[in-house]
């Protein structure tokens, strides 16, 4: 078992492409990372230096304390489980998950008991003989990690695992994944496109963004408190709501389009940096579930928006809605197709299935401002302190 | 028109399936002549038949103890399968190199490998044969196995690049990995995958070498192999069709049986590789 530290890792391609920058991050021993970014951003280029399958341009990589940059990916001792399984061929399950140990030429009754164990552990017992193109996806998806575990390393590497999967697998997968992890109990590096994913099994959750590293945290706290307007708009499924405002005179309220919000004493506490912005323009951002349906009851800042769509999932509402405010949206953040579809003032919320609601009436939202962020407008830096 | 189903008779008796029969009729009935002409008694060959009667094996035993080519065949077996093996070796390097690592010079590499695959023989048999006679290989095996395995190896060399163009790479980075080495790799990783395009090359290269006469009948006078043993059946005026048959039929049976065989690795051998380029 090992930590694992990059400080101020780069990689610089031939043609001058910077793809990493400036990495700085560490993974405790046991400890689940998950490397989370649109495509393009770094993250299985930075994984990729961790293995030793791409050359570092400057900066330190240790494994378990010791300086690797010039080792080779055996004697790193890393095991790495890759998008497409790349599982041989041509060998069967067992041939697979032992070749690593034939390598390391390991008597053949010892690798025959690790590959025995292994398959045990994996409910691969019943397939040891047969080969890869005999299995189904999350079969493989298994047996690729069987050849990362075997090996015992010191750390695991897993580069989108689960993509190729389809959903409802995924989702058992993800769990397989996780339950391996805790018992193998190894610095782990996980590399995801899909926040959902990374939200739900790492211990923390690295967010990157073209090469830079956005933030780190628990992935409850990157939740409720993203550093920046990027972290905000790509964690958390429906996204966060963004929209242009402005913070009145007395900084006392936002202004949201032609409606205007006062913020609670609590949220003004909590956001003592707002202050600084009266009379100016910022960014505020309301997280679907922020928004429940107003009732005869409801006190605070209400939203007004006009209905555009319902979407009944059984056990909530989901409303998209429009507002007379300019919506922003964090590049990188969402799809090219998702900006180009975008007009003006949308928005998601989240409500009680029971909510009485039609598409083109008007529905009022009860604020819940303990979640609002707010986001300068220029740095796009989270407005704390 | 376009694509409705065909129904009762038309199922069978279309434009496709009787061109189709016509085309087929076309390659095979010279391949049936062939057969069935050298199982027919040498004397009644200036008749037609389209089928042997009686049987005979006269043309047979004539090939093999008059015109002793028994010995032609072995001089075959040797240098082809010599040059295949040598073709294969060199050529599974090459390829891997051409395919899989980085190097500079790939793209004019592989232009000059293309101009050599396009050379004629012709033009090189001359100082070919002056270099063989000063090497004293002249009538040699390795006077046709060498320039065999140059001949052939760009084709081949062409075949197993792009057919290792096709192995993903994560399984040589799963390979280093997992601690194998560079050779390593490619003797259990990349060799064993890249097989169907061994089959392949291995196929071509056969049939060629097997089939070549050219370079066989100007550098060996003694030593023939079968394409200009059978050349030589006969006399100026005496042509024995029936022995030669016979001798075309033991010739065409092993690239026969091999083609069979290995008839999938030579469609996916010569299509492999062509999305990716």
């Amino acid at each position: 078992m090992a930590t694992v530290d990059m400080a101020q890792v780069n990689k610089v391609y031939e043609n001058g492409f910077h793809a990493v920058k400036d990495l700085t991050l560490d993974v405790a021993e046991g400890e689940f990372m998950v490397l989370v970014g649109p495509s393009g951003c770094g993250k299985t280029t930075a994984l990729r230096m961790v293995a030793g399958l791409e050359d570092i341009t400057s900066g330190t990589l240790r494994i378990g304390g010791k300086v690797v940059n010039d080792e080779t990916p055996k004697e790193r001792d890393i095991a790495m489980v890759f998008q497409n399984y790349a599982l041989y061929p041509h060998m069967t399950v067992a041939e697979n998950i032992g070749f690593a140990l034939k390598l390391r030429k390991l008597p053949k009754d010892q690798i025959a008991a690790k590959v025995k164990e292994t398959g045990e552990i994996l409910g691969l017992t019943d397939w040891l003989e047969r080969k890869p193109g005999q299995l189904s996806g999350g079969q493989r998806q298994r047996v690729a990690m069987g050849r990362a575990i075997v090996r015992e390393p010191s750390v695991f590497l897993m580069d989108e695992p689960l993509s190729n999967l389809d959903a409802k697998l995924r989702v058992q997968m993800r769990a397989e994944v996780q339950r391996i992890q805790r018992r193998i109990n190894v610095a782990t590096f996980y590399v995801t496109h899909d926040q959902v994913e990374a939200m739900t099994m790492g211990d923390r959750v690295a967010v990157m963004r073209a090469g830079v590293l956005q933030q780190v945290n628990h992935p409850q706290n990157l939740y409720d408190h993203p550093d920046n307007l990027f972290v905000a708009a790509f964690i958390g499924s429906p996204a966060m709501n963004l929209y242009e405002a402005t913070m009145t005179e007395d900084a006392a309220a936002v202004r949201i389009g032609s409606q205007e919000l006062p913020l609670p004493a609590a949220c003004r506490d909590e956001h003592p940096g707002l202050a600084r912005y009266a009379n100016k323009k910022i960014v505020v951002g309301l997280r679907p579930e922020h928004l429940p349906a107003a009732t005869d009851t409801s006190t605070g800042p209400h939203l007004v928006g006009n209905v555009d769509l319902i979407e009944a999932l059984g056990s909530e509402l989901v409303i998209h809605f429009t507002i007379d405010a300019r919506r922003v949206r964090a590049e990188g953040a969402s799809s090219d197709d998702e900006d180009a579809t975008a007009q003006h003032g949308e928005g998601v919320a989240r409500v009680d299935p029971n909510t009485k609601v039609k598409v083109g009436e008007r529905i009022t939202f009860a604020v819940n401002t303990a979640g609002l962020q707010f986001f300068d407008t220029e740095t796009e830096k989270a407005i704390w302190e | 028109m376009g694509n409705r189903k065909r129904t009762g008779w038309h199922r069978v008796i279309n434009g496709v399936n009787i061109s189709g029969f016509f085309v087929v009729l076309f390659i095979v009935l010279p391949l049936y002549w062939l057969i069935i002409t050298s199982f027919r008694n040498p004397a009644d060959l200036g008749s037609v038949q389209f089928w042997p009667n009686p049987w005979s094996g006269a043309n047979y035993s004539q090939a093999f103890v008059q015109y002793d080519f028994g010995s032609y065949f072995i001089h075959s077996v040797v240098v082809t399968l010599c040059a295949t093996a040598l073709v294969l070796i060199f050529g599974t390097m090459a390829g891997y190199a051409l395919g899989r690592l980085p190097m500079r010079g790939k793209f004019t590499l592989m232009v000059t490998l293309l101009m050599i695959s396009l050379f004629p023989e012709i033009a090189v048999i001359a100082p070919l044969y002056t270099l063989l006679k000063d090497l004293g290989w002249l009538d040699s095996y390795q006077g046709l196995i060498i320039p065999y395995t140059a001949f052939f190896l760009p084709f081949a060399i062409w075949i197993l690049r792009n057919y290792m163009l096709g192995i993903p790479k994560e399984m040589e980075e799963t390979a280093r990995i997992d601690g194998a080495g560079p050779i390593r790799t490619v003797w259990s990783i990349i060799l064993p995958m890249a097989l169907p395009g061994v089959f392949t090359a291995a196929i071509f290269t056969f049939t060629a070498a097997w089939t070549e006469f050219l370079m066989a009948l100007t550098f060996n006078i003694n030593l023939k192999t079968i394409p200009v043993g059978i050349a030589t059946f006969g006399t100026p005026t005496e042509v024995p069709f029936g022995t030669i048959f016979a001798a075309s039929v033991v010739a065409v049976f092993p690239i026969g049986v091999l083609v069979f065989i290995f008839r999938k690795f030579v469609i996916s051998g010569l299509t492999s590789g062509a999305v990716k380029g």
